[in-house]
């Protein structure tokens, strides 16, 4: 995808209510209540699965126990039905806190890493010569295509071999491997296409390429930095193979999707716990949603082409 | 860039001085990340501090090392390469700049995929041939049970996707509150594999007949009168609903690809259509579906990619018992709790090879409306 079919798709989800006012018009004629109460139904539908585990994270154990959470409804302001009793419980005695912290451990450099060796990379390919220019560049795009199931038994070995198995450093870099492909492969998209007079006159100014690239590459790719970001963020905090096979279940270093897969195996029948640990492993993704929707959006779409 | 402007950007070079600077600061840099490391790793270099403090120190020692360090490398490499001689520093910089993913690709993706493809036809027990594991894969009886499940995902689940999605992005194209509608839709694509099998799982919670179900659906068919379904462990039902799962998450997607789509089609085409007597869903069917086809591929390909890979759900809701098992989560078994790495490369391969054709009609469907390399 180049990078200006990402940046000129029309503004989705964030700024969708003006695009729709405009349009919206002329396309719905016979719109009428059909359409209303159709998406009212497929909204509330998409809807009930996570707002059930939102309710039933805030109920008394016993109360999980025995009635669906929709039985808050028959009194929904009797605020004395909920509780923060389970969220205390699954951040203390079952290691969700620790997991959570791991998680942004693990999260924020195996975002940045590959986007700093890709952002080099992409620029490296797009604005300097050198030999075996585009040989390198077709390998890398072909790596788009390998579906990281294929480099997982070697790399075991390798990490036993390097006792890098369950260290953060041995994550970063196989989340930043399994990255780079589509980091590069978007970043030189978007960075070949930047004009091409910025670059000259900044080396007429005496710019090395060194300060070319973080004083006019970076901000100016900020778009497409950002989108990759969000991907990139979003996948490897909700990931649960590679964190599984190269970090494991101990908890000094299990991230969230980890251990609210091992409670789910200890404590299945616990939905007192279990509801309130999915929250906690949702609430950041959640809040990037809310916050970033409109990079959110763009990210997802970029990253359609990952393998 | 012109070999000129090239030359004259290597006169803008620092004073000699600065080598020494440059050489500290390098190994300096250098030593801070071996030692920075050290502690990450340590098991006891933090205890001082208590459970809680040590957790956030130590988060913060990482977060800085991996987001700064990885910086430090760059800017190191680079000031070391300019205190070459000008014209070597010319060759060698964009090399400081490539090499870096170029090596972490190598080792993280070419070199294992290599040994992955070795391996599956190599590790194989005394006295067997080189397609063993092969063999293996595609007369085990379970593994037949996994390369069906993957089969009627890939049948039901993009198109399941695709047609909510579809008439979803067709709906709200004439509500009010369109953006509100969507992020409905949307949301559950953030959500984690695992966090899904959560919220799925107590969506098909199962209590014997007579208990109150807590499981909203159980719930539904026992108001009705029904016996309560233990929908992840009846055959073939389970499956069913782990595709239900995906489609749930996966819908978002679709809608999101579409409805930028539908878009894009030119009202005049839907007026015109209009005016010569068809209505909405003849216009829909006859001038919207056809236009948005690329779109619609799309979606189609990367939903089924993302069915031959799928291993979360399928992990933490039934992790492949009562004849629910996938490829992906085969090959998971295989090699983390059988240690049985041969069999597992060759499940790897077989997935690479089922997700190549798809790749390239996707590759090739985005070519041709213009997008992609």
């Amino acid at each position: 995808m180049t990078a200006e079919t990402v940046e000129g798709l029309p503004p989705l989800t964030g700024d969708d209510a003006a695009t729709a006012t405009t349009t919206a018009p002329q396309r719905g004629q016979s719109s009428g209540w059909v359409a209303k109460v159709l998406v009212l139904i497929i909204g509330i539908a998409w809807t009930i699965p996570t707002a059930g585990v939102f309710i039933s994270s805030f109920r008394p154990e016993a109360e999980v126990a025995t009635s669906g959470w929709w039985t808050v409804f028959t009194h929904p302001f009797d605020f004395t039905q909920y509780t923060l009793a389970n969220y205390q419980r699954v951040l203390t005695s079952e290691d969700m806190f620790e997991a959570f912290v791991n998680s942004l451990i693990v999260t924020i450099p195996a975002t940045v890493i590959p986007i700093t060796l890709a952002a080099f990379a992409a620029y490296a390919f797009a604005w300097t010569r050198f030999r075996g220019r585009s040989f390198l560049f077709a390998v890398v795009v072909g790596l788009l295509v390998i579906p990281l199931q294929m480099s997982l038994v070697p790399l075991l070995r390798l990490y036993g071999d390097y006792d890098l198995t369950g260290t953060f450093v041995g994550v970063w870099l196989a989340h930043a491997g399994f990255g780079l492909p589509l980091a590069i492969y978007l970043l030189y998209n978007y960075i070949s296409q930047l004009p091409k007079d910025i670059f000259e006159s900044a080396y007429i100014d005496g710019a090395t390429p060194f300060t070319t690239f973080t004083k006019l590459v970076i901000p100016l790719s900020y778009p497409a930095l950002a989108s990759f970001a969000i991907f990139q963020f979003l996948w490897v905090w909700n990931d649960l193979l590679v964190s599984l096979v190269f970090l494991g279940t101990n908890p000094d270093v299990a991230v969230v999707t980890v251990s609210l897969a091992q409670l789910v195996g200890s404590r299945g029948a616990a939905w007192h716990l279990l509801t309130a640990g999915a929250f906690v492993s949702m609430v950041i993704p959640l809040l990037v949603f809310i916050t970033l929707q409109r990079f959110f959006v763009r990210g997802l779409l970029a990253g359609s082409v990952k393998g | 860039m012109p070999e000129a402007v090239e030359a004259k950007l290597e006169t803008n070079r620092r004073p000699p001085l600065s080598i020494v600077r440059d050489l500290t600061v390098a190994v300096g840099v250098i030593v801070l990340i071996w030692l920075g490391l050290r502690v990450l790793r340590s098991e006891t270099a933090l205890d001082a501090l208590g459970p809680f403090g040590g957790k956030l120190v130590q988060a913060l020692i990482g977060i800085v090392l991996g987001v700064v360090g990885i910086w430090a490398l760059f800017v190191v490499a680079n000031s070391l390469v300019e205190l070459l001689p000008a014209r070597a520093t010319t060759v060698i910089r964009p090399y400081v700049f490539v090499g870096p993913a170029v090596v972490v690709l190598s080792i993280f993706l070419l070199a294992p995929a290599v040994g992955t493809i070795i391996q599956s036809f190599t590790e194989v027990p005394e006295g067997e041939g080189p397609f063993y594991n092969y063999v293996q894969a595609f007369t085990d009886p379970a593994l037949q049970i996994a390369l069906r499940n993957n089969a009627i995902w890939l049948i039901l689940a993009p198109a399941g996707a695709l047609l909510i999605g579809l008439a979803f992005a067709g709906l709200v194209d004439r509500v009010k509150r369109e953006s509100l509608a969507k992020s409905f839709i949307f949301i559950p694509l953030c959500i984690s594999g695992a966090g899904v099998a959560v919220i799925w799982r107590f969506i098909y919670e199962w209590r014997p007949e007579g208990q109150p179900q807590i499981g909203i659906l159980n719930a539904i068919v026992t108001s009705f009168g029904g016996e309560p379904v233990p929908w992840l462990q009846e055959i073939p039902t389970n499956t069913l609903a782990l595709i239900v799962a995906f489609v749930w998450i996966q819908t978002g997607f679709a809608m999101v690809i579409l409805s930028a789509a539908i878009k894009g089609v030119p009202v005049e085409l839907m007026e015109a259509a209009r005016i010569d007597g068809a209505g909405e869903f003849q216009t829909f069917l006859r001038i919207v579906l056809p236009s948005i086809r690329g779109s619609v591929i799309t979606v189609f390909t990367v939903t089924a990619i993302a069915v031959l890979k799928v291993f979360d759900i399928v992990y933490v809701t039934t992790n492949g018992n009562f004849e629910t098992d996938v490829i992906a989560n085969r090959m998971f078994n295989e090699m983390f709790r059988f240690r049985n790495f041969g069999f597992a490369t060759a499940l790897a391969v077989i997935l690479l090879v089922a997700v190549i054709p798809i790749m390239v009609v996707n590759v090739r469907n985005l070519r041709r409306q213009g997008i992609g390399a």
